[in-house]
């Protein structure tokens, strides 16, 4: 298929992964109370211990409030109006990939992500979640011969409780903010990834999200611990079925990087955006944080947002460590009626920190995108640095850009550059470039990619290509 | 190759072209003079297509067919290429991608196969040697940070790189000093053949030194006032244009 054709069938596919997968599934009673979250405990046999972390949690988001700072407009939540658990019934754990239901494994092949190992994608290593559960993990063995583990969350919790008890919480504590509290009791399953030291981990390990079941939130936990001297890329990919109601997303993600050890978290969000009217749409308020615990180590967030109807994270650092690094690559693009506030939080604690943030943020039809980050040098951290680039693109005349910097530094060595651009793609851009034969559409993809560019760079290879067609995609119907 | 009858065209609800006859046969280099003001750029994004360039009344055939139903960038592909006075920027675009995207639509157009990114480049790099372009120009971003002299000169790569069948030249003599003016006339000048055909606007005589034309119009009032040859626009520079823009008020 020839270049143009390709981006015709992408576009006229709008939102190509709104279909439902027809399937039996467990679901627990509607509503939010000690109840359901002793019963997602029990469903997924936990230990005490885990199950006293859920409880204590619940109880401090009973007295927290929906945080309201965000630039973001939506009717309020009706948290006892939704389902907790939904997992695709089966009789016992899937013990190999025959196992599973076959329409499972059709949804993700419809999706791009087929599970066989023969069919996957080459160098990639997936974990699929489906709503509140992990359905399947490729290239498990390969991975175990190095000592990597990659597996759901729930599996972890019972082949290797000593870690998870070590880590989980240690970035984002169960208290911290109310999606992430809500979070924690509520959590049904997710990724969870160890990198020994010094092992450099050979393939993208992904993991892709999937919300199917109507009125039922997502609440996944990944936790991602890279020990001294080892590196990891992981990639995230989310998508949900077109539905009128919105639905709820609220994840956590925990990074932790040990002495020298490097984590590139990678994220292509495409969840149900809404309607052309603004109608349905995924809700996403995530919670992601790394902490650089060890000296030079290094995290960094790539993030490319198209999907949700409001979008709420800040992909953040915790630079502990003497000269660890933290970098935010990220490029938000909202079109019709969506809502993005995102940015970042880069904390230095440690001498000779670094973070480096570039920011892209597109707006379309009647869109609203605000970059919110906040820059924050503690008096220990001599010679910290950091550098921020925020750039926004509007297209049309109905949509808003917003940039919130803040900047709080206790320390005289510290630089902290600031710079931020707003432009616009003009009428005389579109002409020239349609003047030398490009179609409208052509023209504002090949602007906007270049306007991304920065960020798309830093995204794993095998998925670059489909971020940029993402692109086009999400800004169909915004000219013209 | 090129037939205006009548054409009359607004701006923002104002009428600049007020009834335009003028008829270019392939092989043929016109020229449009006149003053600021006179309607010559107007003309020449009508053509092209402008958004926000509204034709009242009047018809143009190009090439046989109806060129105001085309959509702008159809129009291009049927090989009618405006040479911008002002090159707009297009900063994170670069060169090599946008004008390898021009020349796949173009050549898609056309019934040819697409160039891959190698060959692309091939040819990208021969043209570009030949008209002088330095070839780290197809590195940077479409117009942005260029001079004057260098947008005029990437606007010539991209014709020799389109090969459209009819050019229009919006004052791509403006901004440009004598040697530049030469190099990038002579380059435009190169791609007379009988197969194509040019209009040259101008305010002045001298890029016409260059690029002799086989016929001169002086556009006035969004009129065209008076036709003759190339020795009309050597009379003009002497004149010049306050015969005519009396005349039109």
């Amino acid at each position: 298929m020839d270049g143009i054709e390709q981006v015709r069938s992408l576009t006229d596919q709008k939102y190509k992964y709104g279909f439902v997968t027809d399937i039996e599934a467990d679901v627990a009673p509607k509503g939010l109370n000690e109840d359901i979250i002793r019963l997602i405990s029990a469903k997924k046999g936990e230990p005490e211990w885990l199950l006293e972390w859920r409880l204590r949690a619940y109880k401090v988001w009973l007295e927290q409030t929906e945080p309201n700072w965000g630039k973001l407009h939506y009717p309020p939540i009706d948290y006892q109006d939704a389902y907790y658990y939904s997992a695709p019934k089966r009789k016992d754990g899937p013990k190999s990939l025959a196992d599973i239901d076959p329409k499972l494994l059709e949804t993700y092949e419809k999706l791009g992500v087929p599970l066989h190992e023969r069919a996957a994608l080459a160098g990639v290593a997936v974990d699929a979640v489906f709503d509140s559960v992990s359905v399947a993990t490729t290239y498990k063995g390969k991975l175990e011969e190095l000592g990597i583990i990659f597996t759901s969350f729930s599996e972890a919790v019972k082949t290797h409780p000593e870690l998870i008890r070590k880590y989980l919480g240690s970035v984002v504590p169960y208290s911290d903010n109310y999606f992430a509290t809500l979070n924690s009791a509520v959590f049904t399953d997710g990724s969870f990834v160890y990198v020994p030291p010094g092992v450099r981990c050979p393939m993208e390990l992904s993991t892709y999200f999937r919300m199917n079941a109507e009125k039922t939130g997502q609440f996944e936990r990944t936790l991602i611990v890279a020990d001294k001297g080892a590196y990891v890329s992981y990639l995230e990919g989310c998508t949900a079925p077109m539905r009128d109601e919105n639905q709820l997303h609220a994840a956590v993600v925990e990074l932790v990087a040990l002495d020298e050890a490097e984590i590139k978290y990678s994220t292509v969000q495409n969840w149900y955006p809404g309607d052309e009217q603004g109608r349905g749409g995924i809700y996403n308020f995530v919670t992601k944080r790394g902490a650089c615990r060890g000296r030079a180590s290094r995290i960094s967030w790539t993030q490319v947002e198209t999907g949700s109807a409001i979008t709420w994270k800040y992909p953040s650092c915790i630079l502990q460590g003497d000269d660890s690094v933290g970098e935010f690559y990220s490029v938000a693009i909202t079109n019709n009626f969506q809502q993005a506030d995102t940015g970042t939080k880069m904390i230095h604690i440690g001498r000779n920190t670094r973070s480096n943030i570039i920011s892209k943020g597109v707006s379309a039809g009647h869109a609203d995108n605000t970059y919110r980050g906040l820059v924050k040098v503690l008096p220990k951290a001599q010679g910290a640095r950091n550098r921020t680039q925020c750039d926004s693109l509007l297209i049309g005349n109905t949509c808003g850009a917003h940039t919130v910097p803040y900047i709080e530094s206790r320390n005289s060595s510290a630089r902290i550059e600031h710079e931020a651009t707003t432009s616009k793609i003009s009428e005389e851009q579109l002409f020239y470039a349609r003047q030398r034969g490009l179609s409208e559409e052509e023209a504002v993809t090949l602007i906007v990619n270049g306007f991304c560019r920065d960020v798309l760079q830093h995204l794993p290879m095998e998925f670059a290509v489909e971020a940029q067609k993402l692109v086009a995609l999400s800004l169909e119907g915004s000219v013209g | 190759m090129l037939e205006i009858r009548n054409l009359h065209a607004c701006v923002d609800g104002r009428e600049i072209l007020k009834g335009i006859d003028l008829t270019i046969p392939a092989g043929e280099v016109h020229a449009v003079m006149g003053p600021n003001g006179s309607g010559k750029s107007t003309l020449s994004y009508v053509l092209a297509g402008r958004d926000g360039y509204k034709v009242t009344e009047g018809s143009v055939l190009y090439r046989g067919q109806d060129l105001l139903a085309m959509k702008t960038e159809e129009r291009a592909c049927l090989g009618l290429f405006l040479a911008f006075q002002n090159p707009v920027e297009i900063p994170g675009v670069t060169g090599v991608n946008f004008l390898k995207t021009a020349v796949n639509a173009v050549r898609r157009s056309r019934g040819q196969s697409e160039l891959d990114a190698m060959q692309f480049l091939k040819l990208a790099r021969r043209k570009a040697k030949e008209l002088g372009v330095g070839e780290e120009m197809l590195r940077r971003a479409v117009n942005t940070g260029f001079s004057g002299g260098e947008k005029k000169r990437y606007e010539a790569l991209q014709m020799a790189l389109l090969e459209p069948k009819f050019m229009i030249l919006d004052e791509t003599d403006s901004g440009l000093d004598i040697d530049a003016l030469r190099v990038v006339a002579e380059a435009v000048d190169s791609f007379r053949s009988p197969e194509r055909a040019m209009l040259v606007i101008t305010h002045y005589q001298r890029i016409l030194d260059y690029i002799v034309p086989d016929k001169v119009h002086v556009l006035a009032g969004g009129r065209i006032v008076q036709t003759g040859g190339k020795e009309l626009a050597v009379e003009l520079e002497s004149t010049g244009y306050a015969q005519f823009t009396e005349q039109a008020a």
